[in-house]
């Protein structure tokens, strides 16, 4: 394989990459679970001698906030 | 782009849409390609976004994104984290899409394509998608405050509480009419009963899946939700064609509705990880993924629009719903055009995520006009359906009797060409008994993007399945914002008696919780019997509430955005919100005066009540009453229905003093009386 198409093609697959990973994360927030690598880069850069919490219990923490006062949601 | 080449394009893109709208205004012929239709929506809605919705952004709000939004200055990594436009958007759409825009449209197509297809483009882009992007940048400058917070502070405390009332009010027959949708979809049924009974299971093996087995792991559960609910589907096919099994599932209107009710009261007490999410993320992802199919298949099927673009019905005859195009087409089609309820999630969730004020547009305007287009797809796909099985399917078998003979011959009789066979047909191919008399719109599009999917996957009993598909995927949803809906109900209830006696509002106490749940349940459960036993099909007198009441609530919304835009000080471009509000005022006050007033026992509550009171106190029965107590409960509803359509009107009459009185102690102001949060400047980046 030639070197600039070896180079396309990896460009391509960061792009596929990129995009899935945004899809991913669309996904789940439309379910209401936000970005969880987000979370815990804010967590580390804020507030960095607090706990962190792991991934299960950020899933709990956010189903329960998200059905806590009721969602609203359209007709 | 260079800009000349950029307004080339766009010229060409206005040129393009006025082509497709003038093929569409003036074609009378025997039927036109729903591309037509398609194309048209697409550039107006495309032109609209690019320069009324810019021209609302920079001019009117101003948008600067060089302020810090709540998901800036607040971020927690939870509630508010500034998120991706894209990202953004799609949260949002999920959050405001719904069985709304796929009914109203349906319902309307009663009077052709043309008037449905005219309201659907001019509501979206002078109200609908208005109100929402307002909203969401008055939201966001308030720390992403609700809309009814937002109304008790800029306006005040009073019409805070009429707000309340009015949104409790229109949550209840929200889900009254909803869950008369899916019993009238599932009634006699025993495919679709199957079907959407098995998502319960479902949902909970889900549930406990997410709980114990794989703790978060979201996607990977939905991913098997949705091949178990394919699964259902045909099994569901199985199940109906075994005669023992198939008594099993059939189940009469009556019936459903109480099971519903009983679903709808436990559902929202049970733990929600249990049931309430896991359904919540099959709906979700059903919802978008099948309306992104339907929007491929009537791009690649390109179906025939076989409707008329205008049909007699026009005139307030016709059998779907009564009243005349004025004002109740703008009514039927609330959420396609407008709809009050996007009003509570662009000041709920999306100011919390935002990251510039600059993409309130791209998600306030922009995701409203999705919606809209949404709404294009369910009136194409009411549309392809031959006119006569459309309305065998929409009227009431007061007016069509139960038979296809009496059917065929009533509606031939108002001029749409129609055979006893077509109907049989027809109920064969989508596997079912009858299609007669199912009103509510659901089955209708199931069977519209049943014939449209057919043409893109042919064989043999393809029809059937997409029929019942679609019918899960309304009904999937339908059942999520009924648990859903009451427990908002509940804390919303829980809230108003409250404040007449505190121990209420505590929502940790079982007593009080299961009381405001009850409340709630009854309030819906009571305008759903009260639809699944009117001889006149239910929908006929409901829609009309609820379009009414989501439209008044789209009323208030801009109620507020106009007081607003002048403690602004912004009066010049107060239009941009006062023209929507004031012809959606007109709309809703017109419609239930009509509704309270008229004389025509079709239209008038009051009318109505008193023709069957009359005849109750001289002992007669009418048809189609079967006794006394029928009698007496007809009068008894039609009193109800008054009442609720008076509190509607004084909800709206009473926040628009109001906001009167707000807007000239702002117009006597010397400074912006508005009360944003302070400025802060966003973070470079």
């Amino acid at each position: 394989m030639s070197p600039r198409l070896s180079a396309s093609l990896q460009r391509l697959a960061g792009w596929l990459r990129a995009f899935a990973r945004k899809l991913g994360q669309t996904a789940r927030l439309a379910v209401g679970v936000p970005d969880y690598h987000g979370y815990v880069a804010h967590r580390r850069a804020h507030h960095p001698d607090e706990p962190v919490m792991t991934y299960e219990e950020f899933f709990r923490e956010r189903l329960d906030s998200r059905y806590r006062r009721g969602s609203s949601r359209c007709c | 782009m260079k800009p000349a080449a950029a307004s080339l394009g766009w010229a060409l893109f206005a040129v393009l849409g006025a082509v497709c709208l003038a093929v569409i205004a003036l074609h009378r012929g025997e039927s036109i390609n729903a591309l037509w239709l398609v194309a048209a929506a697409l550039c107006v809605f495309f032109i609209g976004y690019r320069f009324y919705g810019r021209f609302i952004g920079d001019r009117a709000l101003r948008l600067d994104p060089t302020r810090a939004t709540p998901a800036q200055r607040r971020n927690d990594g939870l509630d508010y984290v500034p998120t991706d436009k894209y990202v953004l958007f799609g949260h949002h759409f999920a959050a405001i899409a719904g069985a709304g825009p796929l009914v109203g449209p349906v319902l309307a197509a009663q009077m052709g394509y043309l008037p449905g297809t005219l309201w659907i483009l001019a509501g979206a882009i002078l109200a609908g998608a208005v109100q929402d992007f307002v909203i969401l940048f008055m939201s966001t400058r308030r720390d992403a405050r609700s809309l009814g917070d937002m109304i008790r502070s800029e306006i005040g405390p009073a019409a805070g509480w009429v707000a309340m009332v009015g949104t409790l009010a229109i949550m209840l027959i929200l889900l009254a009419v909803l869950a008369l949708i899916v019993v009238k979809a599932l009634a006699v049924s025993p495919w679709g009963t199957f079907t959407v009974a098995a998502t319960l299971p479902i949902a909970l093996f889900m549930g406990l899946y997410l709980r114990f087995l794989r703790p978060g792991r979201v996607l990977e559960v939905s991913a098997i939700g949705i091949v178990l609910l394919l699964l259902s589907v045909w099994l569901g096919g199985v199940v109906a064609a075994d005669p023992e099994w198939s008594r099993a599932f059939t189940f009469s209107g009556v019936q459903l509705a109480w099971m519903l009710i009983a679903y709808g009261f436990v559902a929202s007490v049970l733990p929600v990880w249990l049931l309430l999410a896991p359904r919540d993320y099959l709906s979700t992802f059903l919802k978008v993924g099948t309306v992104s199919l339907l929007a491929v298949a009537i791009l690649l099927v390109r179906p025939e629009l076989k409707l008329p673009a205008l049909t007699r019905f026009i005139d307030g005859s016709g059998p779907v719903f009564a009243g005349s195009l004025f004002p109740f087409l703008f009514i039927t089609i609330a959420c396609g055009s407008v709809s009050g309820f996007h009003a509570l999630v662009s000041s709920g969730t999306t100011p919390k995520m935002l990251d510039s004020e600059a993409n309130a547009r791209f998600i306030g305007y922009g995701g409203m006009l999705t919606e809209s287009f949404v709404a294009i797809m369910a009136l194409v796909a009411a549309s392809v359906l031959e006119p006569g099985v459309y309305f065998s399917m929409n009227s009431p078998a007061a007016l069509i009797g139960n038979t296809v003979e009496s059917a065929a011959q009533a509606i031939s009789g108002w001029g749409f060409s129609l055979t006893p066979e077509m109907l049989t047909q027809t109920a064969r191919d989508i596997g079912e008994g009858s299609i007669l008399s199912r009103a509510g719109g659901a089955p209708t599009l199931a069977v519209g993007m049943a014939q449209i999917l057919r043409g893109l996957m042919p064989g043999a009993g393809m029809m059937a399945f997409w029929y019942h598909y679609a019918i899960l995927f309304e009904a999937l949803f339908i059942l999520t914002t009924v648990d859903a809906g009451t427990r908002i109900g509940r804390f919303m209830i829980q809230d108003l008696l409250g404040a007449a006696y505190a121990p209420f509002r505590r929502t940790e106490s079982w007593a009080a919780n299961l009381a405001a749940t009850a409340l709630c349940v009854g309030g819906w459960g009571y305008f759903l019997y009260q639809g699944v036993v009117d001889p006149l099909g239910g929908v006929n007198t409901l829609w009309p509430l609820f379009g009414i009441s989501n439209q008044m609530l789209a009323g208030l919304a801009l109620i507020f955005a106009s007081v607003v835009l002048i403690k602004m000080k912004r009066e010049r471009y107060l239009w941009v919100t006062a023209l929507p509000m004031t012809w959606l005022l007109v709309c809703t006050l017109s419609a239930g005066w009509q509704k309270m007033f008229s004389d025509d026992v079709k239209l008038g509550f009051l009318a109505h009540a008193r023709k069957f009171g009359e005849a109750l106190a001289q002992g007669q029965v009418l048809a189609p009453a079967k006794s006394i107590a029928d009698m007496q409960r007809i009068v008894r509803n039609d009193q109800v229905d008054a009442a609720l359509t008076l509190l509607f009107m004084a909800v709206v009459v009473l926040t628009l003093l109001f906001g009167a009185r707000a807007a000239w102690k702002a117009r006597r102001a010397a400074q912006p009386t508005a009360l944003e949060a302070p400025y802060v400047a966003a973070p470079v980046r």
